[in-house]
């Protein structure tokens, strides 16, 4: 572990890279060494139209995804960018590759859904995943002691073991 | 039920009842649906709009069909009634000002509206008085699980339910509570906390929801990640992590003032009584900075001139449109002052 080149006492955590011509320059400074020169440790939530303007500024193969067009709604990625808005569902297969890192970072990285879905949906659903859900909040319920959502809860999982 | 007879009274949400309604004004819950087959509003052509919209009604209407729902067409309310809606919380200011075929269904008792073409097809609500997470939650869900069987939703194995815009993506919840934290503002340490929550990764927000800026003492908290953690984890973060911090500084904020400062403290809930009593003009912000003083006068046992009710009809009657709804008038700006001027004093000098 580095220490930091500011304070010279704390842990550096956070590193980083200054491109200048002469070459690289490295430097290691601590949360609050880093914080105080302006480099947030911990970034703030974004806006999605931050997030869109920046994402486009620092990915140059994305200018060639903004003419993607949608079959089925017409939307192109630039419109998207512009407007925040998609135009259909099906945007979100049409515009995958260039979505998907840009809601990872609004959505704290998460990019796969967890939680309810659509019960008469074709999609097979993962009964296993769902019991695990199921039983880790029965526990919390119980924890909390709140017996009206425990007893909602444990009959939702006796009905996927029964199926 | 027509408008005009909201009037006469205030939704559940103000009913400053619920569990810790001294610092939880409401507990609120939106859903964002979108009905696969068709596009997105932004690229729905007015035809597609209005077959939405009649289709989003008749589902509605025929899943409710038992409970006395109203439906309001939003094209054919004017001005002043959208304007109150959004006074209500029943609809967003978005949209009340947007264009073209658009609605809201309303229970009787005001807990749940049902948005037809907002920014996604289907935008639905319930909100509560005080801390009511599960109570919220399971509400609208079940009115989820209702239309569901009536509409075929956009919905994504990997991505969940599938929202115009990316940052509603996944369980298209968000849920946010209603704050009253008037002594954290007074002791100056109200930033130190909002910055807590926006690190939790909470957006913070004023009264009127996204657009608002959080100023005088009443924040609203919601969650900002809708993709990748279930609406169960959602809620157990605010019930365990979130609302306990909050409410602790909160509680720890009113105490330090009663003990260390309990002369300021009389003195800013009474000079705002006395300000209320006796204003000629007055604007609906400095309204409600005084009406926040009262409620934590009330709430401390230091302030009995008045009791909930009455002042939390004096929150809803006084803002603008519930305002000129009551005089029959529409008013400019000075005149408004005036008129809620006397309406408040009326209220509170019992005149």
């Amino acid at each position: 572990m580095s220490q930091c080149q500011r304070c010279k006492k704390a842990v550096a955590t956070v590193h980083l890279t200054d491109v200048t011509k002469t070459g690289n320059r490295t430097r290691d400074l601590c949360d609050r060494c880093a914080h105080e020169e302006g480099y947030a440790a911990k970034a703030p939530p974004v806006q999605i139209n931050e997030i869109l303007s920046n994402f486009v500024l620092q990915a140059p193969q994305i200018q060639e995804l903004a003419a993607l067009t949608c079959p089925h709604c017409q939307m192109t990625f630039a419109e998207f960018r512009n407007g925040g808005l998609l135009g259909c569902p099906h945007d979100y297969e049409i515009f995958e590759q260039a979505l998907l890192p840009l809601m990872q970072r609004a959505q704290d990285g998460n990019s796969r859904h967890s939680g309810k879905s659509p019960r008469r949906t074709d999609a097979p659903r993962d009964f296993q995943i769902e019991l695990v859900r199921l039983r880790r909040n029965l526990e919390q319920a119980v924890e909390r002691e709140d017996y009206e959502a425990a007893a909602r809860l444990r009959d939702q999982i006796d009905s996927i073991e029964t199926r | 039920m027509k408008i005009d007879e909201l009037l006469g009274r205030t939704g559940e949400w103000l009913r400053a009842t619920g569990p810790m309604s001294d610092v939880v004004i409401s507990t609120r819950v939106r859903l964002a649906r979108n009905v696969s087959g068709y596009p997105f509003l932004t690229k729905a052509t007015s035809d597609k709009r209005d077959e939405l919209a009649d289709l989003l009604k008749r589902g509605i209407q025929a899943a409710v069909k038992e409970h006395k729902w109203s439906y309001f067409d939003i094209t054919r309310v004017g001005e002043l009634d959208r304007q109150m809606l959004v006074e209500r919380h029943l609809i967003s200011r978005q949209h009340a000002e947007a264009e073209g075929s658009r609605g809201v269904s309303v229970s009787p008792d005001e807990t749940v509206a049902l948005m037809v073409n907002e920014e996604d097809h289907l935008r639905m609500q319930s909100i509560r008085c005080g801390l009511q997470l599960e109570q919220v939650w399971e509400e609208i869900s079940g009115i989820d699980d209702l239309l569901e069987q009536r509409f075929e939703y956009a919905y994504h194995p990997r991505y969940g339910y599938l929202t115009a815009c990316p940052t509603n993506v996944g369980t298209g919840m968000r849920l946010s509570v209603m704050l009253h934290l008037p002594a954290l503002k007074l002791t100056n340490e109200i930033e130190k906390v909002l910055r807590a929550a926006r690190d939790m990764r909470l957006a913070v927000r004023g009264l009127f929801g996204e657009g608002t800026e959080a100023t005088g003492d009443f924040f609203q908290l919601s969650n900002q990640t809708t993709l990748g953690r279930p609406e169960e984890d959602i809620i157990s973060d605010f019930r365990s992590e979130i609302l306990p911090k909050v409410l602790e500084f909160e509680a720890a904020a009113r105490q330090a003032l009663v003990r260390e400062r309990p002369v300021a403290l009389d003195d800013k809930i009474w000079r705002s009584y006395g300000i209320l009593q006796n204003a000629r003009s007055i604007s609906s912000e400095e309204t409600l900075a005084h009406l926040s003083h009262l409620r934590m006068g009330i709430h401390l046992g230091r302030f009995r001139e008045i009791d909930l009710k009455t002042l939390n009809e004096l929150f809803l009657m006084t803002q603008p449109a519930h305002l000129q709804k009551q005089t029959g008038n529409r008013l400019s700006g000075e005149d408004r002052s005036v008129a809620r001027a006397g309406y408040i004093r009326k209220r509170l000098n019992r005149e």
